[in-house]
């Protein structure tokens, strides 16, 4: 347990029984909560761990703000979904797509790094900013490569789609290849996160978080601040793209919307924010909190607003349509009250 | 003879038209210990800034082992043997003490860039760490966060870093500032020590005149950026150089006011 989690334990009670029943849930999702919905929802929580821990390398251990993290979490998707178009389905092509991906990803993250964060890291947000509206606006426009805003819709490994069967059925469930899919992406995403969580527990992932506390005296005990915040890049940056491939190769979809908006940049933020920065368990809870948000607010207000029928204004406030309203407050509490995030909060109650 | 550890020719900074430091040509003999003094603003601080590599030349050298650092970075230099102690305390506030000093072994261990083991098992860094927290007597507080360390203690671990690094080149900035009086021997028999046991160069800004006294095998004074003296501590103290640029108040004076 101590290797696998790299020492890392939750330090509170509470905590460790939340990951274990979110561990457990996510594990089980397709027996227990049967239904193409609730598994898809699965699947994106299994995703935006990944990617909001990939994200909490950079924000929460290096102390860098990023605005391009979707933008290398598209790279992932795109190439998975570029290399099963050209080279026709097969895992061969998710490898290659997901490689290349990760680190074309990485290059990127390199070049951006080397020019700006020899600066000043607010000069990096900046920059990245810029790159990450760039690359949305020509792979919208590349529509002969990238299929424009309508996006590519391709073909995964015949094992990973519906019509393969091996076998009857399991406690009710049918096992076909969509099953295998949602092991492929949640065991992915498994080793992915407990690789994170080795990172930050390395001796490398000391030196990031020395430097965020005190970049000045990092460098002052022999630390090549720039090379470390650089290589934190690279590999968040990595990581976010395969974490891409992932949800690429769920999805059988890639387009502008699903990976590369500054909506769900926003949303990885919020997520970090939320579970709380520099504890990498924290985009376990942040990621699922806010995917479930996403899917379920809207109907448990439809439920609560004919619940209230008949009062006034209730119903008009608990309206389905009114979801964004009270998810934003969502937000506010917690942020008021968590400042440290869940995750701080849970610890800091021990 | 042998040549000088460490050497400045000429140094200067300029900020806008104000000379900070100005020409200071002057060179440390390994195993020595200079006290640096002078009024406040007479860029002891920044002279030290230069030589660490915070605030870039304008002009001048500084040598190491006769090698031209000037153009280095604060990391390369203190790769190259330059250690700092800082003069408002410079640490890692929200981890641990020993976090804190393990973090200064490890970088001389050159494990920085290992990824992928875990920090926790390279025991061999934490105990060299540990063995640094007894030396200091902060063993105690090991596991304290750095932020609710008293004062003294933190003064204490900032040394505790640099002895930490043991480098070639121990710079102390007022190494017992604000500590009370109680503490303050404590800090100072550890500066001593350093030059005893492992004969390492010290330089060192402190106004407390009693600690020059007992510490200091020579003296430079810097007036105004530049160096005004330089010599053993009792021909320093009652020169005329010093006691005129101190307009007849005297060294003694000045250092005691400070």
């Amino acid at each position: 347990m101590q290797a696998v989690l790299s020492g890392d334990m939750p330090r509170s009670k509470i905590l460790a029984l939340i990951l274990a029943g979110i561990l457990i849930c996510l594990a089980l999702a397709p027996f227990l909560f049967p239904g193409v919905r609730t598994v898809d929802t699965a699947a994106r929580i299994c995703v935006f761990i990944v990617l909001v821990a990939s994200y909490d390398l950079l924000l929460g251990y290096g102390g860098i703000v990023s605005f391009a993290h979707t933008m290398f979490f598209g790279i992932g998707a795109y190439g998975v979904a570029l290399a099963s178009t050209h080279m026709g389905r097969g895992f061969d092509a998710i490898a290659v797509g997901a490689a290349a991906g990760a680190l074309v990803a990485a290059a990127l993250a390199l070049i951006i790094g080397l020019f700006s964060l020899r600066v000043r890291a607010i000069f990096f947000a900046m920059i990245t900013l810029a790159v990450a509206s760039a690359v949305a606006v020509l792979v919208s426009q590349l529509s002969g490569l990238t299929g424009g805003e309508d996006g590519l819709t391709f073909k995964t490994p015949r094992e990973l789609g519906p019509a393969f069967k091996f076998g009857d059925k399991l406690f009710g469930v049918k096992l076909n290849g969509k099953l295998l899919a949602y092991y492929f992406v949640f065991f992915g995403a498994l080793i992915l996160f407990l690789g994170l969580l080795r990172v930050v527990n390395s001796p490398f992932g000391r030196v990031l978080q020395a430097i965020r506390e005190n970049d000045f005296r990092a460098e002052a005990i022999g630390y090549r601040v720039v090379f470390y915040r650089v290589a934190a890049t690279c590999l968040s940056a990595a990581v976010a793209a395969l974490a891409g491939s992932l949800y690429a190769v769920w999805l059988r979809y890639v387009g502008p919307d699903t990976t590369l908006s500054m909506e769900i940049m926003i949303d990885i933020l919020l997520m970090v924010v939320i579970g709380g920065m520099g504890t990498m368990y924290g985009a376990v809870i942040g990621a699922t909190l806010f995917v479930l948000a996403q899917n379920y607010l809207q109907n448990l207000m439809g439920a609560a607003s004919g619940l209230v029928e008949g009062v006034p204004i209730l119903p008009e406030l608990l309206s389905a349509d009114r979801w964004l309203l009270w998810l934003g407050v969502l937000f506010i509490l917690s942020v008021y009250f968590f400042p440290t995030g869940v995750v701080g909060r849970l610890r800091q109650g021990n | 003879m042998t040549p000088p550890i460490l050497s400045t020719t000429d140094l200067t900074v300029r900020f806008g038209g104000h000379v900070a430091v100005d020409a200071v040509t002057c060179a440390f003999n390994a195993g020595e210990l200079t006290a640096i003094v002078g009024p406040n603003g007479a860029g002891k601080t920044t002279y030290f800034n230069l030589i660490s590599g915070q605030i870039p030349a304008s002009a001048g050298r500084v040598e190491l082992r006769g090698r031209d650092i000037s153009t280095q970075s604060v990391s390369q230099r203190t790769r190259a043997g330059i250690g700092r102690a800082f003069q408002l305390t410079n640490l890692f506030p929200n981890l641990s003490v020993l976090e804190n000093v393990r973090l200064v072994v490890q970088s001389k261990s050159g494990q920085g860039f290992n990824w992928f083991s875990m920090a926790a098992r390279h025991v061999e860094l934490t105990d060299a760490a540990e063995a640094i927290l007894q030396q200091v007597r902060l063993a105690d507080q090991r596991d304290q966060v750095v932020s609710e360390l008293s004062h003294g203690d933190q003064r204490k671990l900032e040394v505790a870093l640099l002895i930490a690094l043991d480098p070639a080149v121990y710079m102390f900035d007022e190494p017992t500032a604000g500590m009370s009086v109680d503490e303050a021997p404590v800090v100072l028999d550890l500066i001593a020590g350093l030059k005893e046991q492992s004969d390492r160069t010290v330089l060192l800004v402190e106004h407390k005149m009693d600690v020059i006294r007992t510490l200091a095998d020579r003296i430079i004074v810097l007036h105004n950026g530049a160096l005004a003296a330089d010599g053993l501590p009792a021909d320093v103290m009652a020169s005329d150089v010093v006691q005129e640029a101190y307009m007849g108040r005297g060294l003694e004076g000045v250092l005691e006011n400070a």
